[in-house]
């Protein structure tokens, strides 16, 4: 008799492996999508910078010592609106004051800009889980290959995340009699 | 069932219309018996030569290469589409995405995609929907937006009634037309009930800068006048691994797409972890193509 073994090792082997019931399957949270692991670079677009934007260090370099005192801003990026729980947060808690070209994280890490969904992801994890599995947010490419994200700030203003209301395209001409399409 | 999503498909099923299916049906049987052959049938290497002939006949008439592709149905894919209602704000730059990529008659006006704007004090309710909502900006407060093209179903009422069996399922899921067999009977019009199939009264009207030249032989290569059309998942693009134009038009992201036996596919993180409904699932027509919720 050969199946004998064969239904001994599969259940050793299901209860080894932690799962007392045979058949069962891991559960969803280890089942990422593979190429979501965690702390794998994302393949993004240049992060959308207004024109003559970037490097901030040409600006804030040595002349320019921070001012860390939250404050209105009067002179410079008057333009910036921020709505994005401004009642906790202003610039510095996500731009990094010793390094203008990046941004940081709580932790105080420095992050590049071509990788701020990971500082967006802080505090949106479940948004951050979603667009990680492509689930959240625009892709473009390869169904079952390459793939380019878009970072969340390309679709959400980081100052002002709430996503704009946008035209619609004109609207379908209505069937009629003429083009023989009957409307009702 | 409502008249937005079958305002070109006449519902009841009329005396006149079952007397003109069962003349196709007769039509059909003589065809299938003594015509030529259709495209499923044709072995390769002659189906291929057919092609050549496509591809000569349109770069001619369209001024630019075409090529017409025979990329079959991969093996161990059956695709499916996602699309998130609670992201979706009804702009339909999908819609005009599509009709640029399928090559879809501008006049008279062809949509595979049909947007409905709906209440969301009622939820989902074909009977109050609209498809020609007019707004200076989307969303438009106390509404969502829900657009509708073909659920390429599993158990597809439009196949089983065409008499010639010019339309069938693909091995990866994907419902097809010939519409060089296509005789135009429309009873899978009136079969579908997502109103997602349409009539070509003329020849496609496009002008030649605007054909998309990239074509498939069962997707967006020029239909004539008096075939039968609709959504094909893109399958000039898919089939070379390449997602539908209305995912990369989509400008918040809500359309998805992928292989439905693939575990690590967006697909079925969708169905595993998102609240997933398809439309009118009373109907049984198991629809490949999934709503769902994202936050
Ligand atoms: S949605 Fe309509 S056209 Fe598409 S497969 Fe189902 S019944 Fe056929
Ligand atoms: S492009 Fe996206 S947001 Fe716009 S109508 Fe289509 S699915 Fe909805």
């Amino acid at each position: 008799m050969r199946r004998v073994p064969f239904v001994l090792v599969f259940i050793a082997g299901a209860l080894a492996s932690g799962y007392g019931a045979a058949g069962v399957r891991p559960p969803q949270e280890e089942r990422r999508p593979a190429q979501a692991a965690p702390g794998a670079r994302i393949q993004v677009p240049p992060p959308p910078f207004s024109d003559g934007i970037f490097p901030c260090s040409e600006c804030h370099n040595k002349d320019m010592p921070p001012n860390r005192t939250r404050r209105e801003l009067t002179d410079m990026h008057v333009d910036i609106v921020l709505k994005h729980d401004e009642t906790h947060r202003w610039c510095l808690d996500c731009h990094d004051a010793d390094n203008r070209d990046q941004l940081h994280l709580a932790s105080g890490e420095g992050v590049p800009f071509s990788e701020s969904y990971r500082l967006c992801g802080q505090c949106h994890g479940e948004k951050y889980r979603d667009w990680r599995a492509g689930v959240h947010g625009r892709r473009v490419g390869q169904w079952n290959g390459q793939k380019e994200y878009l970072l969340c700030a390309h679709c959400h203003n980081p100052h002002e995340p709430r996503f704009r209301a946008l035209e619609p395209k004109p609207a379908p001409r209505r069937p009629s009699r003429s083009t023989g399409v009957r409307s009702h | 069932m409502g008249d937005t999503m079958s305002s070109d498909t006449p519902h009841p099923v009329t005396r006149r219309q079952f007397a003109s299916c069962t003349a196709a049906a007769a039509a059909g049987f003589l065809l299938t018996a003594c015509g030529p052959r259709r495209l499923r049938e044709v072995p390769k290497a002659r189906l291929r030569s057919m092609l050549d002939d496509l591809e000569r006949e349109y770069s001619k008439t369209y001024g630019k290469a075409v090529t017409v592709s025979d990329t079959p149905a991969a093996d161990g894919v059956v695709f499916a589409y996602a699309l998130d209602i609670s992201r979706c704000i009804g702009c339909r730059r999908c819609v005009y995405a599509c009709v640029d990529e399928n090559n879809q008659s501008r006049d008279p006006q062809v949509h595979w995609i049909r947007v409905l704007s709906m209440d969301k004090e009622r939820g989902i309710d074909f009977a109050h929907a609209d498809a020609y909502y007019d707004a200076k900006e989307v969303p438009q407060d106390g509404h969502f937006y829900v657009p509708v093209a073909c659920q390429q179903c599993r158990n597809p009422p439009c196949t089983k009634v065409c008499p010639v069996g010019a339309t069938w399922a693909e091995k990866d899921g994907i419902v097809v037309i010939d519409y060089d067999w296509c005789i135009g009977c429309r009873c899978c019009m009136a079969a579908c009930p997502y109103g997602a199939r349409h009539f070509n009264w003329s020849d496609a009207g496009i002008p030649n800068e605007q054909v998309n030249p990239a074509m498939h032989y069962l997707g967006n290569r020029p239909r004539p006048r008096g075939v039968v059309e609709k959504c094909t998942f893109c399958i000039q693009r898919v089939r070379k691994g390449r997602y539908p134009a209305c995912v990369e038009a989509c400008p918040v992201g809500a359309r998805k797409f992928g292989n439905l036996l693939d575990p690590e596919s967006e697909i079925r993180y969708i169905i595993e972890h998102k609240r997933v409904l398809v439309l009118k699932e009373e109907l049984n027509t198991m629809p490949k193509f999934f709503y769902f919720y994202g936050t």
